[in-house]
């Protein structure tokens, strides 16, 4: 292969695998525009989307679209439990409180996926069979798309959603003064509870569209979750575009660097632009909310 | 001992802006103080009155403006700078320390007084005792001028509303301030307590702090200021004694013109 | 009542080092002490970490990095370039003094969430690095050949010996963590935790504050960190992962995250847990998870509270008979 195809290759793969941080960034942004909170489990509702999809053709004999939109919607329901049962009785508690009870939770989540199905790894078929398409001395797998649509139509819903309804309006109202939306009749505790539906719906799609691509297993979280919280504070912490832009910018950040550089520090990656964007500009690449300075 | 600028005033600010996107909070405001004044800050509410407050301790950053005191530029300083260079502030919505006891919250309001490190601190130097034994009475002290003698030991968040209130001025009585910002103090506090506040203020009045009072309470106001300065969407819209602001006719529509 | 109150702290505190002294002749195993020696190394762990998260308010996602980091460093100086053992121990307290200062000088500015994320991105890249810099660090299979303890000339010449160290050591981080807490330093930081506002108009610095809290706390860190390098001669990237850290938050927050006593006492708590559990190996993961739920819902100030709670249950019992005694 060329140079340049080799770099495009890098480019596709990273993308690929960049769009799954997106979407994982998306699921932190939703949950903080509604509650500012960091929600530590993120990650974990991503690894239970891939894996809950794999276990339900496994051990149900389920058609892959059936298996699929089951286990998003299985986890969807994972993040109301969540909420119902950690978050909301915590209602008002400090920041660290929430952060510990998230942490809690996600080490449960992973805990309890390593119990139920074992420590291997797994694989999901595509979700449409096809040979590799050919991009300019590149392969492109066909998997790619599905990932790339998934990933875009997600997008303008969630911007629909958040511009357009009232409901995702008032998801907004509650995260900048809660007080206030509850005076306008909005039921915060519904929204808070709501988005964390939507949030984990939006990781879990990103974990099972990822999944036939790359190898899923009960210990992919942490780091999944890592990078989307890395893709959001690129994009802007609260800005649901930024979260998937700088999903993919990071993918394929990393995948560029494990191809030229040394795939052993791959991850490292993700992390040390997490610090430097810390250090140097908090707001992100595209701004979002003004950053709160304490 | 203090050295009067150009212009007189002990302290004051000039020209001060605050605009927070498209919303002006404060528009070219000026305020001057006399050292032992008394000076209430009115108007009706959003007037921008707390905005003045935090402009002028360093939580906002102000977009246009000067703030002097005896001398010294504080425009833009970080809140502790502020603090340090003797100006305190209580506040609208109590901030406490529910996490200690009262006598501790007031121990705290010491702390730029208290002469000793880490070092003395680790060692249990004799510095150490000294200080903290000082540091102790001074503390009981303020309680008592403002009347929580008896709760000291007791949860800071344990105590009753009106209490809280008296607690973060003694707090602030603590920092020795020379400029003392209460912001709304009254507020929340029935007749009786309003009248007990007015007493407790001239008396630290009398002691020769300087104070500066946002207020709504306007017998309160009237009452015990020596100046009165209102404010009305963000400007000044008078100063002076009480008895002429209270005739103000532009001062009268305002606060009619709000029903 | 001041110093009143001093005295009853120091006596505590001998007391406890009186059963620490005592404790080895009583137990039965060596193998015990070995347990016990981790739970001191834990302790010191803890402590700086409580001062972290109890005292200041802040959350650290990755102290178990610190940890490793002076372990690595003291281990490398000491076994590859033959530094001597003082020398590299110092070394090594002196770089995460060094690391810690430089992360939190931005991070510190932001919100909660963002330092808890930064510590947690900063852990895994030193855990990264630990893994893949073969060459330095041994790489997974970790380092050995660590020279031993070696404190002013004098060598610990078995377990028991190097025990009487830790806990030294411990106690000694325990009293200094103690007297910062009980000075106007620790009304500041107490301050920051409940009102960073109102702690700054009253003159405290809270970024300095702040910085020198987290950099203090990575320095318990590290210093637990040169005695484990010496200690057990061995280091590998496993014992500094994310899963370590969380088990560090884990014992905080169990014993009370306002509370000295109380690290020390979830430090112990979930050292010796494990050994317990030994059975149940795959599981305790689920049981920190659910310990760390479990207490923030219904016991948030921890062991430290319970305690709390139980005396003053003791205290009501008594106090009824005698009232309904009185005429």
């Amino acid at each position: 292969m060329s140079f340049v195809a080799q770099l495009l290759q890098y480019v596709i793969t990273g993308a690929t695998v960049g769009a799954t941080y997106g979407l994982a960034g998306l699921g932190f942004t939703v949950i903080f525009n509604a509650t500012e909170v960091i929600n530590f489990a993120q990650g974990e509702f991503v690894m239970l989307g891939g894996m809950l999809a794999v276990f339900a053709l496994r051990w149900g004999g389920l058609p892959l679209p059936v298996a699929v939109l089951g286990s998003v919607l299985l986890v969807s329901g994972v993040g109301v439990a969540v909420d119902r049962l950690t978050i909301r009785p915590l209602r008002g508690r400090s920041v660290i409180s929430l952060i510990i009870v998230t942490i809690g939770v996600s080490i449960l989540l992973r805990g309890g996926a390593m119990l139920v199905f074992g420590k291997d790894t797994f694989a999901l078929p595509p979700f449409s069979s096809g040979t590799p398409i050919a991009v300019g001395g590149a392969a492109m797998l066909p998997q790619s798309l599905w990932v790339g649509g998934v990933t875009l139509l997600t997008l303008l819903l969630m911007k629909l959603y958040f511009d357009r309804t009232l409901l995702g309006k008032a998801m907004l109202a509650c995260a900048c003064d809660r007080k206030a939306a509850a005076l306008m009749g909005i039921s915060v505790d519904g929204m808070v509870t709501l988005s964390f539906a939507l949030s984990a719906l939006v990781g879990a799609l990103g974990g099972v569209i990822l999944a036939p691509i790359t190898l899923t297993s009960y210990d992919v979280g942490i780091l999944l979750g890592l990078k989307g919280f890395a893709a959001c504070a690129l994009g802007g912490l609260g800005n649901p575009f930024g979260a998937v832009a700088g999903g993919v910018i990071l993918g394929v950040l990393e995948s560029l660097a494990a191809g030229l550089l040394s795939s052993g520090y791959k991850d490292a990656v993700a992390f040390v632009i997490l610090l430097l964007l810390l250090f140097l500009r908090p707001a992100g690449l595209f701004g979002g909310r003004r950053v709160e300075r304490v | 001992m203090s050295r009067t600028d150009r212009d007189g005033a002990f302290f004051r600010g000039e020209g001060i802006s605050l605009r927070f996107g498209g919303v002006t909070a404060l528009q070219d405001v000026a305020f001057a103080v006399e050292p032992g004044q008394l000076q209430a800050i009115i108007g009706p509410n959003g007037a921008g009155k707390t905005s003045l407050f935090n402009v002028i301790t360093g939580l906002y950053p102000l977009d246009a403006g000067e703030i002097l005191l005896d001398g010294a530029r504080l425009t833009g300083a970080p809140t502790h700078v502020v603090a340090r260079h003797g100006i305190v502030r209580t506040f609208q919505n109590l901030e406490i320390f529910a996490n200690m006891t009262v006598l501790e919250n007031v121990l705290t309001g010491e702390h730029l007084h208290g002469r000793y490190g880490a070092l003395d601190a680790l060692l249990r130097t004799r510095r150490f005792a000294r200080e903290e034994r000082r540091l102790r009475q001074q503390a009981e002290e303020a309680l008592r001028f403002v009347g929580l003698q008896d709760v000291l030991g007791q949860p800071a968040g344990h105590l009753p509303f009106g209490s809280q209130r008296l607690l973060e001025i003694a707090r602030a009585l603590g920092a020795a301030p020379r400029i003392l910002l209460l912001d709304e103090p009254a507020a929340g506090l029935n007749v009786k307590e309003t009248e007990a506040l007015g007493g407790l203020i001239r008396r630290i009045v009398d002691r020769g702090v300087t104070v500066l009072m946002v207020e709504h309470d306007m017998s309160l106001v009237m009452g015990i200021s020596d100046r009165v300065l209102v404010l009305n969407y963000g400007e000044v819209i008078a100063s002076g004694t009480p008895a002429a602001v209270q005739q103000n006719p532009a001062v009268i529509a305002a606060y009619l013109g709000e029903e | 009542m001041l110093p009143l109150r001093e005295h009853t702290h120091l006596l505590g505190l001998g007391l406890f080092a009186l059963g620490l002294a005592v404790l080895p002749f009583l137990l039965g195993n060596e193998y015990y002490l070995t347990v016990l020696i981790v739970g001191g190394l834990n302790a010191i762990l803890t402590l700086g970490l409580c001062l972290l998260m109890g005292y200041a308010g802040q959350v650290s996602l990755g102290h178990a990095a610190f940890y490793g980091l002076a372990a690595y460093t003291s281990g490398i100086l000491t076994a590859t370039w033959r530094w001597p053992v003082p020398a590299g121990m110092a070394a090594g307290i002196a770089l995460v003094l060094a690391v810690a200062s430089l992360i939190a000088v931005p991070t510190l500015r932001l919100k909660g969430h963002y330092l808890a994320m930064g510590t947690l991105g900063f852990g895994l890249i030193v855990y990264i690095v630990f893994n893949e810099a073969t060459a330095l660090t041994g790489g997974p299979s970790g380092f050995t050949g660590i020279p031993k303890l070696s404190v002013a000339g004098w060598r610990p010449a078995s377990d028991r010996d190097t025990y009487y160290l830790v806990w030294a050591a411990a106690l000694l981080l325990f009293l200094g963590a103690q007297n910062l807490v009980r000075s106007r330093l620790g009304r500041a930081l107490r301050a920051i935790h409940a009102s960073e506002t109102a702690a700054a108009s009253l003159g405290v610095d809270t970024q300095r504050y702040k910085t020198a809290v987290f950099v203090l706390s990575a320095g318990y860190a590290a210093v637990a960190g040169v005695l484990y390098a010496h200690y057990v001669t061995f280091v590998s990237p496993g014992s500094f992962s994310f899963h370590a850290s969380v088990q560090l938050v884990t014992m905080v927050v169990l014993g009370g995250m306002g509370s000295l006593w109380g690290a020390v006492a979830g430090a112990l708590f979930l050292t010796v847990l494990p050994e317990a559990l030994r059975a149940v190996e795959d599981y305790d993961i689920l049981i920190y998870g659910a310990l760390l739920i479990l207490c923030m819902m219904f016991l948030p100030g921890g062991l430290a509270e319970g305690a709390q709670r139980a005396a003053r249950w003791v205290r009501a019992l008594r106090r009824t008979p005698q009232e309904e005694a009185a005429p």
